[in-house]
Parts: structure tokens; C-alpha cells; sequence
């Protein structure tokens, strides 16, 4: 098993209502439905994506982030709402956490670090946008236009008042690794981080 | 007529006439002591009945959706795009069943039917049906058929109000809903156009107040110009404009007020055609019921509230230039279902054909709708 899902599986509680921001082929969803047995959506734009999510039974709705958020989502709806690995993809990040924590108690966000010692280095080296198998992009095409640290991310909530329940932070194949345990912000590759605004 | 039957066609159906002699209670408040309905099925039900899919048709359908009644069909049945073998409801695992609804003019009993109290047509007699009435009559009909709960209840536009109505009326007996290119209810722009429909067949000097069947005359002028009008609202402006832009039927203008552009004379083909097969006291019932739909109306208005008692699984889809049905309805609707904690999935087709979208198959659509009948032909064992 993929150690992010190995991760987030364990966060999920049997029966949760989960709401899944840019749920891509539905691999995750259709995961915690089985494992779970937890409920909820996904959210995609991407047709073939949306098919595949049909096909599998796993209940996706076509709404674009950027442009409608998520008004439609009643406040403290979800147990849990996740972005994986789109949080960098979306126009304004810090509106889409308000809004995850809005609609859901708790968030689960994972996205790629921008300060791993190999894009720190590529660009120190070469002078040019760093690239890697977790940003395989040219800097004119990529959909990642809000590339961030962890340490940015964590600022971010910090400024917000948003409390990181917790942290794991895994290499680009999604392995757990001591090295960026020990020193993440330079050696982890993504991090899967698990935020509340709920005080307990 | 095709040479031979496509291999993906359900090929050869004829229709079934089923009465029934339990008075059906109508919401109008009167009673139909007993009536027929129509009926096509296509492909084999399972041993325990778990694979049936019930289509419901739109203003102008009918039972036949599918397959050809005879090598002498200039086209098969309505829908035959999305219903055969190997097609998204596939009869090879599907038991399927199409029929006319009430108040209809294709054998189902309807305003042209004969009223067993006087022995003539019922004309403007026969009782304004709803869509909640089309549903129950529905439901007997699944008795009829030993089907205790559908796979699917499957329609576009108005029959997507159907198949909404099914899941708030009769949540344990179906278990998915499939609502395409519909709304939850009319706006003011969709009823008055339903409205200048109407005035066109009521104002027709041989209408008679619906009793032209007596007169052995039918308002074809007015049923020619109600299809007219309704046919605008099913296409978009940029595919009228690809199929017809100004194009002219001959070189010059005329100075006259005949069909000179092409648009003008297709939409009087149309109509035409219309008003020989189709009766004008069905189009009003049918107009009718579409104005009325509005399953929030108990609720005061929120449509969340009207579906607490579904218990199905829904797929909703709508189509970016339909403008009759807006994408902005459907998501009124899946919004709706998503507070109401009901499980939906939603897509917005891309696709220029407007309203009449739904019958045409285009990759997305065809798709989509394969991969989600595949999923509930599994979920049921067919």
C-alpha cells in the first residue's frame, strides 16, 4: 500500500463523511469506502477522472475550486476534508484551507516541499526552475502556481490560528524515511499534514 | 430503413398493452376508474428481478426508445443512442422498460382515448395529470411486472423530474436515479414559454376547447407553432447557427414573408410533422405537468427538505449550452441532494446541441453514462 494512504487511513474513523478537493481518479476515496467504509464526494474537473471516479463507485461532483469554491457545502459538514497534492494547484490556498475547515472538522493536506535540498540545489547550480519527480513541470506549463516550504505552510497556519494536529513527512515514491524525519524542511519530499481549528 | 439491423441495436420490438382496473387517485383529486398503459421492454429480466431499468420519456416520447417496429422504420426509437447491446444501458445485462405515459397520445389512455362514461374521446375531459401521478401509475406497472425495486430509474428533462419524483415517493424501490438535462422545477421563462405553447393550440379556430375530435378536425396550425416555439428552446444559438446560420433557400431576397431562410422552413417541417403525429390536448396535459412539477412547493421551497425521505444513489448530469434546462438547475438540485447528505455524483457535458443534448450520444456523455450503469449493472449481479 502507498504509505500516504497507509497514512491518512488511519485518520479516518469508520463512517466518517469525507469531502475529497481534487480527488483525481478516486484511488483514495475508493479506498477509505472500502477500509473504511466512510462516505462523502470527491471534487474533480479532469472528464476522465470524473469517469473513472463513476465507474468505481465513488461519488465525484464537477466543480472547479478556483472558480466556485465551495459555497454549496453546508458549514462542519465532513469529519474530514482532503487535498492531496493539489493544494499547490489552486489560485489562492489560503482561501481553500479556510474553507476546508469550514465545511469539515478536521483537514488533511499534502503537497510537495519546495525547500528539499535537490530543488535547493538544482536552482542554486543551474540558475533554472527546479524539476522533479514530484514536479516533473516546465516552469511555463506547470499547474502548480503556489509552490511553498513546509515551513511556509506551516506559517501560513500559524498566522491563522490553525493547529497542526499532525505532521508526516514522507520522500517522493511516498516512503517514510528517518532523514526527513529529522530534518524535513531540506530532506522531505511531500509532507501530509492533518490541521483542525477545533481546540481539543 | 436500415438494409439490416445494426448489431448494437435491441432490433425488432413491438409494444404491449397493459390495462389496469385499480382506480388510479390523481392529484388533481379525481380518479381514473381504470386505463392502459403502453409498454416496450427490451433485453431479459434476472431471476430475482434485480436488473430492471425504467426509462421515462420527455414532453414528446413515447414507449418506443429503442429498436425498430418494422425493416420499413425510416429511424428506430427515440432514445436507441443510449439503449441496445453494448450501448450505456445495456440490454445484454439490463430487463428494460419504456412506456407512454398517461394522458399521452400513443395508446397509453389520454385525452384522444375513449371515455368509457360517454363512449366518445375524453378530449378536454381527461384529468390534468402530474409527475407524481405519471410515478404511481409507474409503480403499478413495476407490480405488474414482479419488479419490486428498479436498477435504475433512468430520463431527460421531464423525465428526469420523473426519476427524481420515483426516489422521493418510492425511496425503497429503486436504487439509483439517474436525472439528465432536467430541473427541479420550471422557471417564469420556462413557463411562459409553455405558455405561448399553449395559447397557439387553445387559440386554434379548430380546437373546439379540445373537443375537435367530435369535429373530425384537429388545430394543426396551433400545434405546428406550439412545436415551433418548443423546438427553439431545445437547440442553442450556436447550433442553429452552425445547421442553418442565414443561410437562404434560394439566391435573393423575396420581399415576401414566406420561408426564405433556411431556419425558417426547417422549423415549419418540424411543425408540421408534429402536429401530424402528435395530439394537441397531450401537449397541453404535458405542459402542464412540467408547470406544475415542484417538489420543494410542500417544503416551502427547499429542496433539501423534499429529499429527506430518498434513500437511492443519484447521478445527475446537464449540458453547457442547454439553456432550456440550464447547468445552473442541475447543480440546484445536487446541491440540494449534497445537504440533504444524499449520495450524488454530478458532471457538466460539454456539448453544443442545447437542450436536445440528451439524445445525442457524444464521447463525454457516452461515457459517463456507460461507467455509471456498468457500476450499478455490478452492484446488482447483471
Amino acid at each position: 500500500m502507498r504509505a500516504d494512504l497507509e497514512i491518512i487511513q488511519q485518520w479516518v474513523r469508520p463512517g466518517h463523511h469525507i469531502l475529497d478537493l481534487g480527488c483525481g481518479d478516486g484511488t483514495l476515496l475508493d479506498f477509505l469506502q472500502r477500509e473504511r467504509n466512510a462516505t462523502g464526494f470527491g471534487l474533480e474537473i479532469n472528464p476522465d477522472h470524473i469517469t473513472t471516479c463513476m465507474g468505481r463507485g465513488v461519488r465525484v461532483i464537477e466543480q472547479n475550486l478556483d472558480t466556485q469554491g465551495l459555497d454549496n457545502f453546508d458549514d462542519g459538514m465532513f469529519d474530514i476534508v482532503l487535498m492531496t497534492q493539489a493544494l499547490q494547484a489552486v489560485r489562492r490556498p489560503d482561501k481553500v484551507i479556510d474553507e476546508m475547515l469550514r465545511v469539515g472538522r478536521e483537514g488533511i493536506v499534502t503537497f510537495p516541499n519546495f525547500a528539499h535540498w535537490r530543488l535547493r540545489w538544482g536552482l542554486a547550480l543551474s540558475g533554472r526552475m527546479p524539476e522533479s519527480d514530484a514536479l516533473p513541470y516546465k516552469w511555463y506549463n506547470t499547474p502548480n502556481i503556489r509552490l511553498c516550504t513546509f515551513k511556509d505552510f506551516e506559517a501560513l497556519c500559524r498566522q491563522k490560528g490553525i493547529k497542526i494536529k499532525s505532521r508526516r513527512v514522507v520522500d517522493g515514491q511516498h516512503q517514510n524515511s528517518w532523514l526527513a524525519r529529522l530534518w524535513p524542511n531540506l530532506l522531505g519530499e511531500i509532507a501530509i499534514y492533518r490541521i483542525t481549528r477545533e481546540s481539543t | 430503413m436500415p438494409d439490416s439491423l445494426p448489431s448494437d441495436s435491441v432490433g425488432l420490438v413491438s409494444p404491449k398493452t397493459i390495462h389496469f382496473d385499480k382506480p388510479l387517485e390523481l392529484a388533481c383529486g379525481q380518479t381514473l376508474e381504470s386505463y392502459d398503459l403502453v409498454v416496450e421492454t427490451y433485453g431479459k429480466l434476472n431471476a430475482d428481478a434485480s436488473n430492471a431499468v425504467l426509462i421515462c420519456h420527455a414532453l414528446s416520447g413515447h414507449h418506443h426508445a429503442a429498436g425498430y417496429h418494422s425493416l420499413d422504420d425510416r429511424k428506430p426509437g427515440w432514445w436507441d443512442s443510449c439503449i441496445g447491446p453494448g450501448k450505456p444501458i445495456d440490454t445484454n445485462r439490463f430487463f428494460v422498460v419504456s412506456l407512454n405515459n398517461l394522458g399521452g397520445c400513443h395508446g397509453s389512455t389520454g385525452p384522444n382515448s375513449n371515455n368509457p362514461e360517454t363512449g366518445k374521446p375524453y378530449g378536454p375531459d381527461f384529468p390534468v395529470v402530474t409527475v407524481a401521478d405519471w410515478v404511481a401509475s409507474q409503480a403499478r406497472l413495476a407490480d405488474h411486472l414482479g419488479i419490486q425495486q428498479w436498477a435504475a430509474v433512468v430520463g431527460g428533462s421531464l423525465g428526469g423530474m420523473q426519476a427524481l419524483q420515483w426516489s422521493l415517493d418510492y425511496p425503497d424501490r429503486l436504487r439509483h436515479s439517474v436525472v439528465i438535462a432536467s430541473t427541479p422545477r420550471l422557471t417564469a421563462q420556462n413557463i411562459a414559454f409553455n405558455e405561448v405553447a399553449r395559447q397557439a393550440i387553445t387559440s386554434d379556430r379548430e380546437f373546439f376547447e379540445g373537443r375537435y375530435y367530435d369535429e373530425n378536425l384537429v388545430p394543426k396550425r396551433g400545434l405546428m407553432l406550439a412545436r415551433m416555439v418548443g423546438h427553439i428552446t431545445y437547440l442553442s444559438d450556436a447550433s442553429m447557427g452552425e445547421k442553418f446560420g442565414r443561410e437562404l433557400r434560394e439566391e435573393a431576397y423575396k420581399f415576401g414573408f414566406d420561408a426564405e431562410f433556411q431556419v425558417e422552413s426547417y422549423l415549419r417541417y418540424q411543425g408540421e410533422r408534429f402536429s401530424e403525429t402528435f395530439d394537441a390536448n397531450t401537449y397541453l396535459l404535458m405542459t402542464r405537468a412540467l408547470d406544475y412539477f415542484d417538489p420543494a412547493y410542500d417544503f416551502g421551497g427547499d429542496l433539501s427538505k423534499a429529499l429527506a425521505p430518498a434513500q437511492c444513489e443519484y447521478l445527475v448530469l446537464s449540458f453547457s449550452t442547454d439553456w432550456r434546462f440550464s447547468p445552473a438547475r442541475s447543480e440546484e438540485m445536487v446541491n440540494a441532494m449534497i445537504s440533504a447528505r444524499k449520495r450524488v455524483s454530478y458532471a457538466e457535458i460539454d456539448a453544443p446541441w442545447g437542450h436536445d443534448a440528451f439524445l445525442i450520444p457524444t464521447p463525454r456523455y457516452t461515457d459517463i453514462f456507460t461507467a455509471y450503469m456498468d457500476r450499478v449493472a455490478r452492484e446488482v449481479g447483471a
